[in-house]
């Protein structure tokens, strides 16, 4: 048993309905209490889909339990195939139906229907989200896919895009952009879009483009066993991984890498005087492994950051996680509990995040800026706008999410400049943001009493500020840390008292401050 | 608005009773209002995965704030008999109060995995009441979507309160049902004005204003899904006052009008209270009746405030009801409302939401009063749609939030008709 206030990935059979509800023609059969229905709302909310998911849930409640739920499933199965038809079925269990035993999939393959019905075994006390959709779509693979003369120019499918995955919508669009620069044609792309019918011709592309491990590297596997297809490696998120991207592609099918960059803007951008002030702002990554493996290196080599720490909540992702972090000779955070997380970011006090919907709210109580790179997602991960991470438009996408949390460069400038006039000052917060904002705390101790006794900032136990034999701030020195603009007070703020307590040093001084502030210079 | 009954109302109406597809919440849902009420309460749920992740979606999509709720999650070693399931939940509990002193009440909610594991949970609230009494009182109750559904959380979470409720034998009057503070303050103001008193509520915001019952004790529900802590106060002793439930000007004056006769309060003391209100509430609904009235209404089962509600759009909207569907019709209760909501709709119990949807889409109301699952699918097939939520959710009983409740609906047409501007030209 264990106590989860807020969850990075919903139970493996929402996996599920994400490849469900990402494809067409196809139907889910699920066996569950009332109340499962909830996940509808992800889509339909979240999303904004206009069209309810294609899942049948049985529903059963308590009286049905001493009677017949066998038959309630049955019956759920048959109505759904005479109602709409699909060209083929899944059915599975939720985490009580799990308990009960029906055995949808025998059940399932009793009625006889006319369509392939492929059984799902989801362990739901074990298994979460992202397994859950691995191995939907895998399962659904396995059952459709047979060997089958390739097409007869160089084509591929992109594999690992789903509902309610972020920014899946435009990356899908923008690699097929990419993959048309080099003159390869996208013969499938799943399970987002396709059809169980497309899904049996995937057989005809020549390699597989792997999108997202997280939920289309056992499909890939399978495939490249099965029909023979290589699949890419290297995910496209970044300059950097782009251009690997084509040179892998290139390698694999013998066409030529150079591709026109002329849309790219994010070197340029980065490279323009403006962004001066990016140098060496320390940043906490946090999300799904693939894509925060892909943001430790722009943020590393593209933007100019320096990465302070990083992590995934993803344990299938621990390996490749822990190497890419000791590349940027850091150790990963691998867990899925929110609490650790906002602890290790209240520890290293970063002047930005990049995280999930979570760690955005961690931003908020911490008061440090955060952008959004990666799932568990909200309802503004789904812009109108065409806003993909991958390809060279993703990049550029990238630039601009990244940077609108902060100050602007320039303006950065002029309140250290201009820091001690009464009107143009820096509690005001980024100009180009409605909402005033919060000043960086303090000391973490008056954070959790500033939020209202939130459970998860005193299980944080965060680190006492005035422990005995700590330096202690002299009044002069805390007036003139106070004029320390705000988004970089909390890292002076830390600096000085390292420097302080590596000198062992008793009280701080106005001169311990500047003494720290050279030490540190960069 | 009159108080006069209709020709026939509904009150003998055949229900519609379909079993199949219930898409509807599950008693889980009813902890995001409940811990904002109490605030010095805290939900234990024992469950899955599925139930932090539904937490998190409801809440999720409305206020992702800090929580004072959290699920205990089952893993596959409870299931299998490794680890004790009640050592862990202790376990897990003394960590918690230990971090959250300021925690006085500790709710163990039951799911569908615990039911169907059959883990005790009064068992285990009893046990950890007997470690954590004084400070801490541990109740039991179960939100599993198999017992419970949407706002029958917050009648099991009440009921369950009952049994251990002080005895008293004084003459009082007991609100049920969690409102938000500033209308629960509104409606204390009245009865105040009415000369009603002592007035206790339940749930009281902090476990130390708990109400004591008795044989004594008076009660009226400002909310009708509570029927099994209706009967957990009938077994009290305690005398239930029924009527029309205090949606609108006219039900709020039936509820009061309950109260005030009980307490034989002269009817010219009831009128100098409410006349100004009632003026007030129907000059509110006024504005909005222009958009509503003669327009069709179709409700999907969510709530079970389904009937009070169109009886409120049928009599003082104008509204014309073609079918009101609730999970679950308990007459005693709806009776006052159901004998004042005109007849001609379609009453329906349960659910079978496909064929819900047909008779929907052959139906096509002006509004359809429908979860959040269905409502962007059915606005994408061109019918304007209410969230059936955000009316649990937003504060629309009484007097002072009549117009308010009757904007809830006139949103969805008003912002229609912008939208269909563009169209026209």
């Amino acid at each position: 048993m264990k106590l989860t206030l807020w969850t990075y990935e919903g139970p493996p059979h929402v996996g599920a309905m994400r490849v469900a509800t990402g494809m067409k023609g196809l139907h889910y059969v699920l066996h569950a209490p009332q109340g499962d229905t909830y996940a509808d709302l992800l889509f339909t909310m979240i999303e904004r889909r206009n069209h309810r998911p294609p899942v049948t849930y049985t529903t059963f409640q308590a009286r049905d339990l001493g009677a017949d739920t066998a038959n309630l499933f049955k019956s759920a199965a048959r109505d759904a195939y005479d109602r709409f038809h699909p060209q083929a079925m899944i059915v599975g269990a939720s985490c009580t139906a799990e308990l009960i035993q029906d055995d949808p999939g025998g059940l399932a393959e009793a009625l006889d229907l006319p369509i392939p019905v492929i059984p799902l075994d989801l362990p739901s006390y074990q298994r979460k989200e992202n397994f859950g959709a691995d191995e939907t779509f895998l399962q659904i693979v396995r059952a459709l896919v047979r060997p089958m003369t390739r097409s007869e120019g160089i084509s591929c499918n992109l594999l690992g895009a789903t509902g309610l995955g972020f920014r899946h919508r435009d990356d899908v669009e923008e690699v097929t952009r990419l993959l048309a620069l080099m003159g390869i044609s996208v013969n499938v792309a799943a399970p987002m879009g396709a059809s169980p019918a497309d899904i049996a011709r995937m057989g005809a592309a020549h390699f597989n483009v792997l999108l997202y491990p997280e939920t289309g590297e056992s499909a890939a596997r399978h495939l490249e066993r099965v029909c023979g297809q290589p699949y890419t490696k290297v995910v496209p998120i970044g300059v950097g991984a782009t251009r690997d991207f084509i040179h892998e592609v290139a390698g694999l099918t013998g066409v030529s890498a150079k591709v026109d960059e002329r849309g790219l803007r994010l070197p340029w951008w980065a490279a323009s005087v403006d962004s001066t002030y990016l140098t060496g702002k320390r940043v906490f990554i946090f999300g799904d492994a693939t894509h925060v493996m892909a943001a430790a290196r722009i943020a590393a080599t593209e933007i100019g950051f320096e990465v302070v720490g990083m992590g995934c909540y993803n344990r299938e992702f621990a390996r490749p996680m822990r190497a890419a972090a000791k590349a940027h000779g850091l150790e990963a955070l691998i867990t899925d509990d929110y609490l650790e997380v906002e602890a290790e970011i209240a520890r290293l006090q970063p002047e930005m995040i990049l995280g999930t919907q979570m760690e955005r709210h961690i931003g908020k109580r911490l008061g440090i800026p955060c952008a959004v790179i990666s799932s568990p997602v909200h309802v503004q991960d789904f812009p109108a706008r065409y806003s993909p991470q991958m390809g060279f438009e993703g990049a550029n996408v990238i630039f601009d999410t990244w940077i609108h949390p902060l100050v602007m460069g320039l303006e950065e400038h002029l309140l250290t400049m201009f820091r001690e006039d009464f009107e143009f000052h820096d509690a005001a917060g980024a100009s180009h943001h409605g909402a005033k904002a919060t000043p960086a705390p303090e000391a973490p101790v008056e954070r959790a009493e500033a939020s209202g006794g939130d459970v998860s900032a005193r299980m944080n136990e965060p680190v006492p500020q005035t422990v005995a034999g700590e330096p202690v701030w002299l009044a002069d020195a805390e007036k003139e840390l106070r004029k320390i603009p705000f988004f970089v007070r909390g890292k002076a703020k830390r600096n000085t008292e390292k420097f302080a307590a590596d000198k062992g040093l008793g009280a701080i001084s106005v001169e311990t401050l500047y003494e720290a502030k050279a030490h540190y210079a960069r | 608005m009159s108080l006069d009954t209709p020709a026939r109302g509904c009150r003998e109406t055949p229900v519609l009773k379909q079993r199949g597809q219930r898409e509807v919440f599950c008693g889980l849902t009813g902890i995001i209002w409940l811990h904002r009420k109490m605030q010095d309460a805290f939900f234990l749920v024992v469950g899955s995965r599925t139930c932090a992740h539904l937490l998190q979606a409801a809440a999720g999509v409305m206020i992702f704030a800090e929580p004072r709720f959290g699920t205990a999650i089952l893993e596959e070693k409870d299931l299998a008999g490794l680890a004790d399931a009640n050592t862990e939940l202790d376990r897990e509990v003394a960590r918690l109060l230990a971090r959250r002193t300021d925690i006085r009440q500790l709710f163990l909610v039951g799911s569908c995995p615990s039911e169907v594991i059959k883990l005790d949970l009064a068992r285990a609230a009893e046990r950890l009441n007997g470690m954590h009494a004084p400070h801490v009182r541990v109740y039991n109750y179960s939100g599993s979507g198999i017992e419970t559904t949407f706002t029958q959380g917050e009648d099991a979470c009440l009921a369950a309160m009952v049994p251990s409720l002080p005895a008293t034998t004084a003459r009082e009057l007991l609100i049920v049902g969690a409102l938000p503070d500033v209308v629960e303050d509104q409606m204390l103001s009245l009865l105040a004005d009415l000369g009603v008193g002592p007035v206790r509520t339940l749930p009281a915001r902090r476990s130390s204003d708990m109400p004591a019952v008795g044989a004594n004790t008076v009660f009226a529900l400002v909310q009708p899904f509570l029927g099994d802590c209706h009967a957990a106060l009938e077994r009290r002793g305690a005398r239930h006052l029924p009527a029309p439930f205090p949606f609108g000007e006219e039900g709020t004056t039936a509820w009061l009008q309950a109260i005030a006769t009980e307490f034989g309060i002269p009817r010219d003391r009831f009128e100098a209270v409410t006349a100004a209100p009632r003026a007030r509430a129907q000059k509110a609904v006024a504005v909005h009746r222009a958009t509503l009235a003669d327009k069709s209404v179709f409700f999907f089962p969510d709530s079970q405030l389904e009937i009070p509600l169109a009886r409120f759009l049928a009599r003082e909207c104008g509204m014309v009801p073609l079918e009101v569907g609730t999970p679950f019709l308990h007459v005693a209760l709806m009776g006052p409302d159901l004998d004042l909501l005109p007849e001609g709709p379609v009453i329906s119990e349960g659910q079978d939401v496909d064929l819900q949807l047909d008779r929907v889409r052959a139906a096509r109301p002006d509004l359809t009063i429908c979860g959040l699952g269905l409502a962007n699918p059915l606005e994408a097939e061109g019918l304007a749609t209410k969230w059936a939520i955000e009316l649990v959710f937003t504060p629309v009983h009484f007097y002072e939030q009549a117009g308010d409740l009757a904007g809830l609906f006139s949103r969805p047409l008003r912002r229609r008709a912008l939208l269909s501007q563009e169209a026209a030209e």
